[in-house]
């Protein structure tokens, strides 16, 4: 029996745009924060000493001086990690180790080195400078495509290379298709290094339980639980040893905080070393230069073109750049979207080659949009390209190629099952009511007062709930048989009624601020006739009281389709046996049993009634006499995987994630020709997220993901000089978009469900990540006339793509 | 993030913060609002012994008509400054130029004086300052004496103020009458350091560009009355002695061609509202 059975529409929860529970505390400054948590008596506080050289021998580390100073407890080094840690497990087959501090080189500007345990964080740092290193300077490998090349100093000698993954896919007749071609259209892109930045940084409170040989971590960590394994086997402990706890507020995430995982091993081994609990708090120096990165790519795509702009071939050579390690769980970047290469377009010949390469910068990993702003800025400039090279509107090139309305659910070559969706529709609908005729009237009468202006397009198919067997398309047939299948996405939840009656949830998403427990309880008080504020949801994780798996954690966007459907099963299954117990009380069918506004009655008989409390609280207070057939409800804990992901095949076809949303963008520039300036006219964007749980919740996740989109294509650039220094140390330098620079977008949404989730919902906080970027780029390609845009589009490069006029000095006879 | 250990002091009387400045003169740091100083104590980058905090001396908090200029205060915040009734009239380039300093929450700390003893090359407070003519008022327990703003500037980060020396008031001259004034800048983001940032005056006979963020200083070049190709002429002689230099968000290229664009943009508003 679904939702709709027992619940009328007055009580519908699901789908209205309820307030936030979680603000009346985060407004008042009752967050709790894992910097604001207490600390357990003798907590030490730790600073990291970290390399000033991108890539070095480590010769000596002498720390006799630094011992000798007023408040300092111990430091950590090589030799500790190396008795109590093991290497990081690596996702490729290679001779490399990742510690969770340099053992032998230093390979990037921040890479631990050692770490002082001192009274408190002040005299911690202070003798930092105290710890002699003796490096011996070794060349360092920047240039992404040096790197690949096999021209740049090795980073892991027993490697042999640089160039640590290059697999090659072929799906269909690629071969066939650019050789019948009528034009051929390519285009190189060099995708930057950004990050999303979130304002709290990383916070790890780790301590040594010798009796037990345990460790217990606080850490604002943020899964996915994948890294659990890892850690406990960096740890040389059983996983069972290692106890996993995150705090109850996020100051955000986007994924850069799966990147606590080698600081968890860092403070571990350090806690064991000191004999007492450790501390540490990343401060914002240390987050810009060591933190995590999203991959810088370098990309050259072609495309088999028919003269009417149908795309019959793809090619993709990706060149992903990790940075120093392979941290787990990269290289997922570059396969996370590995199903969905041809977007949103029925293309079904393809070849993708992909290397991944290692360079002397910070190791990559985890940021909203995890793959795809690098593919789909390569795969919509290509579209804007085939329209320009042709002759043809860029709209109708992506019109032309989009996969049909019928064709739904649609299997795309490289093995995505895109389970629901309208393409064509959603363009017709946004260009309706986002006004484009309007915008392209706009732009006419820009260009004809003289003005740079320019319409952008970019249609995108945002994947959501990761399958886990994703990333093993690294790996060859023969090398995943050997290790046996990886896939699915499981999601746990437990719903749990108290003697009173009170329903209580608990879930294993670690939210990062997008407002998990409002959504919750909005689904489960839906469920029981209740409201969302009588229900207590807890989103603190534990990994030794928890139910969890591997797939638990906030990540891939897939709270709403999996996580909160997995809830509303466990609350319906917890819902139906109480029907029970209070059909025999009712003197009911079981069939006939209703919940809302507080009581349990019978169809068609309100005054027929008893209260929820009364029937929830039964099973406490008299199991022995719950009817005939009724048993106890209690707790309900459901784990749930999509039945649509299975481990990639032997044609290495893979259904990469489980479900599959739309987005269509468009958005007018102008550039001001004195300064090269880019202003933002107009943005529209429309979202298919299949259903919506609360729309407020997603209008926000779209302007987030939105400012994160005008961050990466205006401002955001982690920079590195030729010889590895770091540029882009400080928020002076790193410059992330303020409310003065984010314009409000138009958010349009249209809902197919999805038929893979509970709910029919899918991800949506991720694809303005992917849209965004390209989408104004687009813009600017077209207000210029230019091919080659890169990120960030900053005034001094698009007056350069506009030819400054640089008028050469006078000699100094003239008149000054 | 975190400083080094210093003293730290809050003087009831500028006298005491001369003589606390006097005795430890080479190692003793002036803090006012600290919008600049804190980061560089968090970075390490300043490392005082003594720490002397100005910022509460209410002798030192004013602006006020003086001789002809408005003189602020030690004390006195961008804020103060900017939400000053008749500052439009007063010294309509200071209006201007003062929404582009920083963020509402840094004015609101940040000091006038403090800005100015930074002497961060793209600040725009010393752009005007130098733009205007103004002058800095320094006192030690030694001495007191006037510096003219375009003396004051050395480099970056670097001034003619003596390390016993305090910014007791920087005056900028009151607008005369058939004087115009413009003030155009162009940062990454609101509030952020200027790539290029200019401060026109113009008057019946003639011109004045002032130009950030592209020397090592602010530095000001007068003109008689240009116009059309000789003023483009004189203005991209002006950009290329600026010996401007390429960094991670703008190329020295790019930086010239600001100082054309945005310097020819400001001296046309400037002539336009001269007898405004």
């Amino acid at each position: 029996m679904n939702t709709a059975d027992r619940t009328a529409e007055a009580g519908r929860l699901i789908g209205r745009a309820i307030e936030r529970l979680e603000d009346a505390a985060l407004l008042s400054g009752r967050g709790r924060y894992a910097d604001d948590l207490p600390v357990p008596p003798g907590t030490l506080h730790a600073a990291v000493l970290r390399s000033s050289h991108a890539h070095a021998e480590l010769v000596a580390i002498d720390t006799a001086a630094a011992l000798a100073l007023p408040g300092v407890v111990a430091v950590l080094t090589r030799e500790d990690v190396k008795r109590w840690t093991r290497p990081f497990t690596v996702g490729v087959k290679q001779p490399m180790e990742h510690w969770c501090l340099a053992v032998d080189r230093v390979r990037y500007v921040g890479e631990p080195i050692a770490v002082v345990l001192a009274e408190d964080r002040y005299r911690a740092e202070d003798v930092l400078e105290r710890i002699d290193v003796q490096y011996r300077p070794l060349p360092a490998a920047i240039d992404t495509r040096t790197a690949a090349a096999g021209g740049a100093p090795l980073l892991h000698p027993a490697v042999g290379a640089n160039v640590v993954s290059d697999r090659s896919f072929r799906y269909g007749d690629p071969d066939g298709a650019f050789a019948a071609a009528e034009h051929r259209v390519a285009l190189a892109i060099d995708y930057p290094r950004n990050s999303c930045t979130p304002i709290e940084c990383f916070v790890v409170v780790a301590e040594w339980n010798p009796a037990e040989g345990s460790y217990e971590v606080m850490a604002n960590f943020q899964g996915p639980m994948t890294i659990h394994p890892v850690m406990a086997l960096a740890l040389n402990v059983p996983s069972n040893r290692l106890r996993l706890k995150t705090p109850p507020d996020s100051g955000g995430s986007f994924g850069v905080k799966q990147a606590l995982a080698p600081y968890i091993v860092l403070m571990a081994a350090a806690a064991r070393l000191a004999g007492r609990p450790v501390k540490w708090t990343e401060d914002r120096l240390e987050h810009l230069v060591a933190a995590n990165s999203a991959t810088n790519r370098v990309t050259r795509i072609e495309a088999a073109v028919r003269r009417d702009g149908i795309v019959t071939a793809l090619d993709w050579d990706q060149i992903e750049d990790c940075g120093a390690y392979l941290r787990a769980p990269e290289p997922a970047t570059l396969y996370r979207m590995h199903g969905n290469m041809t977007g949103a377009y029925d293309i079904r010949h393809v070849s993708i080659r992909n290397r991944v390469v290692l360079t002397n910068k910070a190791p990559t990993g985890l940021n909203r949009g995890f793959g795809g702003p690098q593919v789909y800025f390569a795969l919509e400039r290509l579209m804007q390209r085939i329209a320009a090279e042709l002759g043809l509107d860029p709209l109708e090139v992506i019109r032309r190629n989009l996969v049909p309305s019928d064709a739904f659910p649609y299997r795309t070559a490289p093995g995505a099952l895109l389970d629901s969706g309208d393409y064509q529709r959603a363009l017709d609908q946004a260009a309706a009511a986002g006004g484009l005729a309007e915008l392209k009237r706009r732009r006419d009468a820009a260009r004809a007062a003289g003005k740079l202006y320019g319409i952008g397009y970019a249609a995108v198919v945002e994947p959501s709930i990761s399958n886990m067997g994703y990333i093993t398309t690294v790996l060859t047939a023969a090398e995943r048989q050997k290790a046996g299948p990886k896939n699915g996405a499981q999601s746990t939840a437990t719903v749990a009624i108290d003697p009173l009656g009170a329903v209580s949830v608990i879930v294993a998403s670690l939210p990062q601020g997008q407002g998990h427990r409002t959504v919750l309880a909005q689904v489960v008080a839906e469920v029981f006739g209740l409201q969302p504020r009588d229900i207590r949801v807890t989103t603190e994780f534990d990994t030794v009281r928890d139910a969890w798996s591997i797939a638990a954690g906030n990540y891939s966007s897939r709270f709403a389709g999996a996580v909160a459907g997995t809830a509303h099963l466990a609350a319906v299954a917890l819902r139906d046996k109480l029907a029970r117990i209070a059909a025999a009380r009712l003197n009911v069918a079981v069939e006939d049993v209703r919940f809302a506004d507080g009581k349990v009655h019978a169809a068609g008989n309100p005054d027929n009634s008893l209260s929820f409390g009364r029937v929830a609280g039964a099973s406490h207070w008299a199991p022995g006499t719950l009817g005939e057939g009724a048993e106890a409800a209690l707790r309900e804990t459901v784990f749930w995987t999509p039945s649509v992901l299975d481990a990639p095949n032997e044609a290495d076809e893979i259904n990469s994630s489980a479900t599959y949303g739309f987005i269509f963008d468009f958005c007018g520039v102008e550039i001001d020709r004195d300064t090269g300036q880019a202003r933002i006219d107009k943005y529209v964007t429309m979202h298919d997220a299949g259903r919506l749980l609360n729309p407020a919740l997603v209008d926000g996740q779209v302007r987030g993901g939105f400012s994160n989109g005008v961050g990466a294509a205006f401002f955001e650039q982690l920079v590195y000089d030729v010889d590895g220094t770091f540029r882009s140390g400080t928020f002076a330098d790193y410059l992330v978009p303020t409310a003065c620079e984010v314009p409000e977008p138009v958010i349009l949404h249209m809902e197919t469900p999805s038929p893979v989730t509970p709910l029919g919902a899918k991800g949506v906080g991720e694809g303005n990540c992917m849209s965004t970027p390209v989408c104004l780029a687009n813009a600017v390609a077209d207000a210029l006339g230019v091919a080659d845009v890169n990120l960030p589009m900053t005034p001094a490069k698009l007056a350069e793509l506009m030819a400054i006029d640089d008028p050469p000095p006078r000699p100094p006879s003239s008149t000054r | 993030m975190k400083p080094p250990p210093f003293a730290y002091l809050r003087p009831e009387t500028p006298e005491e913060a001369l003589a606390a400045l006097a005795s430890e003169a080479d190692s003793a740091l002036l803090l006012a609002g600290g919008q600049s100083l804190m980061a560089m104590l968090n970075m390490r980058l300043a490392q005082p012994s003594l720490l002397i905090d100005i910022g509460s001396l209410g002798a030192l908090s004013y602006v006020r008509i003086s001789g002809g200029a408005l003189a602020v205060g030690a004390a006195s915040t961008q804020s103060a400054l900017e939400h000053r009734s008749g500052l439009v009239g007063e010294a309509p380039l200071l209006a201007q130029a003062l929404p582009h300093l920083g963020h509402y929450q840094t004015r609101n700390r940040g000091t006038v004086c403090g800005s100015i003893a930074h002497a961060d090359p793209s600040g725009e407070l010393p752009l005007c300052l130098v733009a205007l003519k103004g002058e800095v008022a320094l006192r030690s327990v030694r001495e007191r004496r006037i510096v003219q703003a375009e003396q004051f500037f050395l480099g970056a980060l670097s001034t003619t103020r003596r390390p016993d020396e305090m910014i007791e008031e920087a005056r900028f001259p009151l607008r005369r009458k058939g004087e115009g004034h413009a003030f155009r800048e162009l940062s990454m983001r609101q509030g952020d350091f200027a790539i290029c940032a200019v401060a026109a005056s113009a008057t019946a006979d003639g011109l004045r560009l002032a130009v950030g963020g592209v020397a090592d200083r602010p530095v000001a070049r007068d003109w008689p009355l240009l116009e059309g190709g000789t003023l483009d002429d004189a203005l991209s002689d002006f950009a290329w002695d600026l010996e401007a230099r390429d960094d991670m968000h703008a190329s020295a290229r790019y930086r010239r061609m600001l100082v054309r664009k945005l310097g020819r943009a400001a001296l046309e508003e400037a002539m336009s509202c001269r007898n405004g």
